[in-house]
């Protein structure tokens, strides 16, 4: 049975999340503006017989649920993004050992130390270059607090399936909001998986987990291997939403997460005023759901790409539509939240151009 | 005449050929380590740590499940291990200087500290084996190495890091002990410290300090290489049980382990 509608703030309803999903083992190091994860945590794994552990830095935590997840375990860490710049290592290292863990990163604003308020700026890192070597991350995206607390439970049911990392990305907004969400029932997952490192029963031979191949030929099989698993992914796993595009509207937003949001209500009230315009909303930043943009793109003239950032979502929107199609980037970064009225400006100036 | 078997193969060792150099005492660290595992009869339920440096591949040595974890993070994966797994398992890490003592120093003093229930094998040698012989956080003063090439200049670059006398400055651990590969007789003094410590891991935190040669890294034939450690590291790291179990830092004798802040709200 699912739980009674209930408010609760996004960071928290994360947490609770990934202990109804099955994680029974958090690992964390402090930084804004996600510390209601780990507080959460600290109060919650007790009560549910798990563990939670605070590191002694992010660097330390990823290479905790490493080792967490080569034990079978299902385990999660929450961080910022200068602390997910710290994990990039272990994260790479979890993709070459082909195991199973969730990461959650509610993202602030950078570059350097940044400031501690809601911004989209790591889609690039996560999505293009975080850690080393030939590797790929499923990405989540939730725009809402329900959606994010439904994105937990496939977050760890995507990473076993593939062992390999999953990422949900939200931002600060998401992260602080307080909405009321429905939870899943309590679950638990077992460990007793055969690619674990439990201590070797003389019924099996034993488990080496390990990232080093250091014979190329070998590693190149084995990076072979992880293709095949994005290949996968690639094909299934991709998730978006379009949203008012029946009419084929000749603007179409492009925006993710939170921003998304703020955009459906910037779109109900240009709607209002007659004009035409629709959203495409990525809900995995990666796999990029190829498909779906441009079914949503084919019958608009321009597209215009809303973000908390510098416009680090428009390299994939040009990959896909090609340069004929004009991509416009309109948004805000440095952890400044766009507002309603000046989205609706944006879109407007959108439809001066065309 | 009948034959019997003197000296036979370690049990937990596994057939792979060892990639160390001639003389290189890893390969005795390895056999102690599968000897005590094998003695205690703990196979099925030990998970190894091996770190990055000449040990990275321990893993095809020692027959247990094993974890390869990433430069210096070791005690961070093995501590996720620890605490993932059913109470009854035994959790160890074994690492090199430059991966412990340098790029990880963070990882092993924050996993001594919070008593983490594992047993850590440090295997010093003074110096970067696997990289070519470069400068370690325990080269000796006056020691020459390929980054150090007029001897190590304690005035720049520091002296020697002795983990053992550091981590002893904390509360929580349960044992912590150096002892040397040097002689035959030191061999088996070395074996009882890692007996002890597995022994002792359910317990809290176990830290065996192992004192190496590195003939290759060093330059010196491997019998030279065991004359080299006694005449010069010894006096650097002396080798000796620095924590009993129960046994207090001499700094915090009035430090009691159920003190408690006055104030709690």
């Amino acid at each position: 049975m699912p739980s009674q509608k209930q408010l609760m703030k996004g960071a928290e309803a994360i947490a609770e999340a990934a202990i109804r999903a099955g994680c029974r083992h958090f690992f964390g190091y402090p930084i804004t503006p996600q510390n209601e994860i780990p507080e959460y945590m600290s109060k919650r794994m007790p009560e549910v017989g798990g563990v939670y552990l605070q590191a002694e830095s992010e660097v330390a935590a990823v290479n905790m649920i490493f080792g967490g997840a080569a034990s079978g375990a299902r385990v999660l860490t929450s961080s910022s993004s200068p602390g997910l710049s710290l994990m990039s290592e272990g994260a790479s290292y979890l993709v070459g050992a082909e195991l199973p863990a969730v990461i959650v990163n509610i993202m602030r604003g950078g570059p350097g130390l940044g400031d501690i308020a809601p911004s989209q700026s790591d889609w690039l890192m996560m999505t293009k270059g975080w850690g080393h070597g030939d590797k790929h991350y499923i990405s989540l995206c939730p725009a809402t607090v329900q959606e994010a607390v439904d994105m937990m439970s496939l977050a760890f049911e995507l990473a076993e399936k593939y062992r390999n990392p999953v990422v949900l990305m939200g931002d600060g907004l998401l992260g602080q909001m307080m909405e009321p969400v429905v939870f899943p029932e309590l679950s638990e997952a077992s460990p007793d998986h055969p690619w674990a490192a439990r201590g070797k029963p003389n019924s099996r031979p034993r488990v080496i987990v390990r990232s080093l191949y250091l014979d190329p030929a070998e590693l190149e099989h084995h990076v072979d291997h992880l293709y095949e698993k994005f290949g996968q992914m690639e094909r299934e796993e991709a998730r978006a939403e379009t949203w008012m595009c029946d009419d084929e509207p000749p603007v179409l937003v492009c925006a993710f997460g939170t921003v998304a949001r703020i955009a459906k209500t910037a779109i109900g009230k240009l709607r209002a005023e007659g004009l035409r315009v629709g959203l495409w909303r990525p809900m995995t930043a990666w796999p990029f759901p190829v498909d779906s943009l441009m079914k949503a793109a084919s019958t608009s003239d321009r597209v215009l790409s809303i973000e908390m950032n510098k416009g680090q979502l428009v390299d994939d929107l040009r990959a896909v539509l090609g340069h004929d199609k004009p991509i416009g980037f309109w948004g805000r970064s440095g952890g400044v939240v766009p507002t309603v009225d000046e989205m609706m400006s944006a879109i407007r100036a959108e439809f001066a151009n065309a | 005449m009948t034959e019997t078997l003197a000296f036979g193969r370690t049990p937990l060792l596994t057939h792979n050929y060892m990639h160390y150099c001639p003389g290189c005492t890893h390969g005795v660290a390895h056999r102690l380590v599968a000897e005590v595992i094998d003695e205690m009869g703990i196979q099925d339920r030990t998970v190894g740590v091996s770190p990055v440096g000449c040990a990275v591949l321990a893993y095809n040595y020692i027959d247990v499940d094993f974890l390869e974890a990433a430069h210096g993070r070791a005690p961070a994966a093995a501590t996720g291990l620890r605490r993932t797994l059913p109470p009854d398992r035994y959790v160890f890490a074994y690492q090199g200087d430059g991966d412990l003592a340098s790029i990880g120093m963070a990882e092993i003093v924050h996993a001594a500290n919070r008593g983490e229930k594992l047993t850590i094998i440090f295997v010093n040698n003074a110096i970067y084996g696997m990289t070519g012989g470069q400068m370690a956080p325990t080269t000796l003063p006056g020691m020459k190495t390929t980054t150090s090439p007029s001897g190590r200049d304690a005035e720049q670059t520091g002296h020697p890091i002795r983990v053992c006398e550091l981590l002893d400055t904390l509360v929580a651990p349960k044992f912590i002990a150096r002892g040397s590969l040097s002689s035959p007789k030191n061999v088996l003094k070395a074996k009882k410290l890692l007996r002890q410590a597995f022994e002792l891991q359910h317990t809290g935190f176990t830290f065996v300090e192992l004192l190496s040669t590195c003939p290759t890294g060093w330059g010196l034939s491997p019998n030279d290489s065991l004359a080299w450690l006694d005449r010069n590291m010894l006096p650097f790291f002396p080798t000796k049980v620095f924590r009993e179990p129960g046994a207090m830092p001499e700094h915090a004798a009035d430090y009691h382990p159920d003190l408690r802040v006055r104030d709690a709200k």
